[in-house]
């Protein structure tokens, strides 16, 4: 019986107040076996305080060759930005 | 623009690639076989430092050997995840490992003969390594890049733990000097190897900096490394063992003897002093563990199984 473990991928969340960045994989048997050894591989400079791991499987990711009409729509709206509007000097704290 | 040329333009511009991006196969392939390579080395390079924990000579030693040997561990670990963002499964790396057609750096196939040794490994091999994995921080493809962040955080304390066992020895009695020194004497050439031959003999070079791959010559690295680590071994005390080096007021480099290429030539052919042992031992330790990898993943399977027939057997 010859069978490689699931890859997972490793989310650490270096203090509270910030987001979980992603740091890397690693292979796992399941879920509790991946926490550990993410503590293992990532933390062990005390980078974390929250891990989250999830099979490399289960992510959908968008394809980088279609990038350009995907991320083409917010890129001519301008509108968007507080700099379009135009105020006068005068009025502060806006 | 075709695609190769698209490709090449990012890189120009110093776009990092990712996994998914389109990338010529050779560009892949190259990645890969660098990664693994790097990432074998790791790996084996735990095996002559292990040989001490259990023979430290202090507690203190101890655990920074310990856990620097762990952190090798580990950046095997980072690097084989790298690969395998390319494609590359890891037990297929670790089977072409195995069986002697993948290589790592030939500088694990030389024996720590003695305490010393594991202060000139940290000093010199690790010394060595970062000077090549700073360089690779800005290398193309972005896990790697990565990967040689996180490394070359790491890294620093391994060589600075190295450098304070010489330290130690150097400042001890005669015998323990003598023991720094024939260390060094050991150590300094095959330390010099690990930039491997002069680029002009490196049939990839070209590509692999076209590609940036590779950020720098392995002459120029090696430039820098002995310019770096010149100063170090006086400041112990310690004889290079090179009667032509010295330093070059005009080029503001140190000048260096012949570098014995055969003897590189002959260790990567894998006629070394402890090739062998190096390759039987990480297979030993792979297949002894086979059990375990194979039973935890046969109660992975049990325990997943069990939840999801209880999860239908509450739908009906
Ligand atoms: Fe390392
Ligand atoms: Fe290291």
């Amino acid at each position: 019986m010859k069978k490689e473990w699931p890859l997972w991928e490793v989310f650490i969340r270096s203090k509270n107040g910030l987001s979980h960045k992603h740091a890397g994989s690693l292979h796992a048997a399941d879920a509790e076996m991946a926490i550990e050894n993410a503590r293992d591989v990532y933390t062990r400079r005390n980078e974390g305080v929250s891990l989250w791991v999830v099979e490399s499987r289960h992510i959908t990711a968008s394809n980088p060759a279609e990038s350009e009409s995907l991320f083409d729509p917010a890129m001519d709206k301008v509108y968007r930005h507080p700099t379009f509007y135009e105020l006068p000097d005068e009025v502060t704290h806006i | 623009m075709n695609l190769e040329q698209q490709f090449q333009d990012k890189i120009d511009q110093e776009i990092k690639i990712e996994p998914r991006d389109w990338m010529p196969e050779e560009y892949r392939q190259m990645n890969i076989r660098q990664i693994a390579q790097h990432a074998h080395s790791e790996i084996v390079g735990m095996l002559p430092e292990g040989n001490w924990i259990t023979r430290a000579p202090s507690l203190r030693r101890k655990v920074a050997l310990l856990a620097k040997v762990q952190d090798e561990g580990g950046h095997g670990l980072y690097l084989y995840s790298a690969a395998e963002t390319l494609g590359a499964s890891r037990d297929d790396l670790i089977e072409l490992l195995h069986q002697g057609k993948a290589k790592y750096s030939s500088i694990f196939n030389y024996p720590a003969l003695t305490w010393a040794d594991i202060g000139a490994i940290g000093w010199l091999v690790d010394g060595a390594a970062i000077m090549n994995q700073v360089s690779l921080t800005r290398t193309s493809y972005g896990p790697y890049a990565r990967a040689m962040v996180r490394i070359c955080k790491e890294e620093s304390f391994h060589q600075r733990q190295g450098y304070e066992i010489l330290l130690t020895l150097c400042r001890g009695s005669q015998d323990q000097i003598d023991m720094a020194q024939d260390s060094l004497n050991r150590w300094w050439w095959p330390a010099l190897m690990m930039f491997g031959p002069s680029d002009g003999e490196s049939t990839h070079t070209e590509k692999s900096m076209n590609w940036k791959l590779k950020r720098k010559k392995n002459d120029e690295l090696r430039q820098h490394f002995i310019d770096v680590t010149v100063p170090q071994a006086e400041f112990l005390g310690l004889k290079v063992p090179d009667p032509l080096l010295k330093w070059n007021e005009e080029r503001e480099h140190y000048d260096f003897g012949p570098i014995d290429w055969e003897e590189f030539r002959q260790v990567v052919a894998g006629n070394g002093p402890c090739n062998k042992k190096r390759l039987q031992d990480r297979i030993q330790a792979h297949e002894e563990g086979a059990w375990v990898r194979d039973a935890a993943m046969a109660h992975a399977e049990k325990r997943s199984k069990r939840k999801e027939d209880a999860l239908t057997n509450r739908v009906a």
